[in-house]
């Protein structure tokens, strides 16, 4: 009975955690799509200067990862394929890995270690030294000013950086095939477009977009339910960092299953 | 509830607090709060360390919802109205708090004219110079582009002010103004409030535990106590207040401490019995 009750109080939690999550992308959707139309125009200036940050403060790291899970990917396909003879396979699996899978999922992973961290990190500081207060009693409310911006810049950026990655993974497998196989770049590059269907390129931004909804949300609740004190902004911290990794692995398996059970019916 | 003219408020009173609780969950701490705040007043509010002194003040500014109980500011009971219609109140009233809460991100003139471009559709070079103005009221003419982290911590106290005074407030509070500077810093914060009561014939109220800041600015002060009001009244009335805990707080005498042994014994006992969470 214990144990019953225990796993229907963490569901309970679990449920009312998403709800917040749910209420925050909520009010930030009116703040973009209803609000500009009633006199509260989009803060345009500090979604572009959140968007640097998230998306072009990324690409060094995202590109020199991503080439190597290409390369990775690479290596570990062909130890199996050429068993068969079949190692020309290796550009196919490579490209369509990445944008299915390994693309959106990775980027989404530096982006919560770059940019759901900091975003927790950031509020979170806010908070502690009465900044949101002081938003609050100047009549400025902090989901319109802060959080807003954060969701435009991920959700606008993260299909680009998802975008990139695939790229870059495709090279880092070219990488591979250029040297090991009998490519050459060209032929690599058409053998990986060839074996992509738009619907491959499609599902995997489409993940994105939702990854990029999934962290900004657990970044900015997290930031917002920082207690008093400094250790409490660490803490935060690092729960927005781990939670953000356990729900863009669900939200992935969700919406990879949806796609699934779609392209089969 | 629903009434939203006080019929029974007294003209000069800018803010009539009636029977106001405040909780924390199941924890109150405030019972039953009442007082008059007149118009041009400066109001010191005291108390020590957990009085509910700071719980009081948000609760003025409207970050804390009363559990019940009514505060009439500007004709309406703040206690009982929307959010929106709280913004418009907020609008009229100027915050300056703790630590300054300066946004560090941006430079603090950004910072001063922040609710002015929220707030207003004033022009740029309009914005400018009534940033320059209220900078230089609080003596920091020329620091607009200097970051928050580049002033000290009585510069922040004073940028702060500035960017309380952007909106022309009818009603200024302050959150322990002199609490972290050294006597003569905190000296010239006592003097800019002083400065500026005179200047504008603002209602000023400060939350405060520094006795000689609260006697050197106070028209009227408030002591809370353990959530409730002990004393109102003038700086004379104060000092010349019998009230004993009153005396306590100016005589700065220590709470007694637990003398008897069996007393002492008693309370260590009872700290062990009490169930562990």
């Amino acid at each position: 009975m214990e144990l019953a009750s225990q796993i229907g109080g963490s569901v309970t939690d679990g449920l009312a955690y998403v709800g917040a999550l749910a209420r925050l992308g909520i009010r930030a959707a009116y703040f973009t799509f209803v609000a500009p139309f009633q006199g509260k125009p989009l803060r345009m200036q500090r979604a572009v200067s959140q968007a640097m940050q998230v998306g072009v403060g990324a690409l060094p790291i995202l590109s020199l990862i991503t080439f190597f899970i290409g390369l990775i990917l690479a290596l570990q396909s062909a130890y199996e394929l050429r068993k068969f003879g079949a190692i020309t396979f290796v550009a196919s699996a490579v490209a369509i890995s990445m944008t299915r899978e390994l693309g959106p999922l990775i980027t989404a992973v530096i982006v919560i270690g770059r940019s759901g961290s900091a975003f927790a990190a950031e509020i979170g500081t806010m908070k502690v030294t009465e900044e949101i207060d002081a938003l609050e009693t100047m009549a400025i409310d902090p989901i319109h000013f802060l959080v807003t911006p954060k969701f435009l810049a991920m959700v606008v950026m993260l299909p680009c950086l998802t975008t990139w990655a695939n790229f870059m993974g495709i090279l880092g497998g070219a990488l591979f095939g250029v040297t090991q196989a009998d490519f050459t770049v060209v032929t690599y590059v058409k053998a990986s477009l060839d074996a992509l269907f738009l619907r491959d390129i499609a599902s995997g931004l489409a993940k994105s977009i939702m990854f990029g909804i999934t962290i900004t949300a657990v970044g900015c609740h997290e930031g917002l339910s920082t207690g008093a004190g400094a250790e409490q902004v660490g803490r935060h911290t690092t729960r927005a960092v781990v939670v953000s990794i356990f729900l863009v692995i669900l939200v992935d398996l969700v919406f990879t299953a949806l796609f699934f059970f779609l392209s089969a019916g | 509830m629903d009434q939203t003219e006080n019929p029974a408020q007294q003209p000069e009173a800018m803010i009539s607090l009636r029977n106001l609780r405040v909780s924390y969950g199941d924890r109150e701490i405030l019972h039953g709060i009442s007082f008059d705040v007149m118009r041009g007043e400066t109001l010191v509010i005291l108390g020590g360390s957990g009085s509910g002194k700071s719980t009081l003040l948000r609760t003025l500014v409207g970050l804390e919802r009363p559990s019940s109980g009514e505060i009439w500011l500007k004709g309406k009971n703040i206690a009982a109205i929307s959010n929106a219609e709280m913004d418009e109140i907020r609008k009229k009233i100027g915050m300056s708090f703790q630590g300054g809460a300066l946004f560090g991100s941006m430079s603090v003139g950004e910072n001063v004219a922040l609710p002015l471009r929220e707030h207003t559709k004033l022009e740029n070079p309009t914005i400018e110079i009534i940033l320059r103005l209220k900078l230089d009221q609080v003596g920091l003419a020329g620091f607009e582009n200097y970051m928050p982290s580049q002033l000290s911590g009585g510069m922040k106290k004073r940028a702060a002010v500035a960017r309380a005074l952007a909106m022309d407030p009818e009603i200024l509070f302050f959150d322990e103004p002199s609490a972290g500077l050294d006597p003569i810093i905190a000296a010239g914060v006592d003097e800019l409030i002083l400065d500026l009561k005179k200047a504008f014939h603002m209602t000023i109220i400060v939350v405060t535990h520094e006795l000689a800041s609260a006697f050197l600015i106070a028209d009227r002060m408030v002591l809370i106590d353990k959530g409730n009001v002990v004393a109102i009244g003038t700086t004379q009335e104060m000092r010349a207040s019998t009230h004993p805990r009153v005396r306590q707080f100016l005589d700065r005498v220590p709470e007694p401490e637990v003398s008897q042994e069996l007393d002492y014994l008693q309370m260590l006992t009872e700290e062990n019995r009490r169930p562990s969470r």
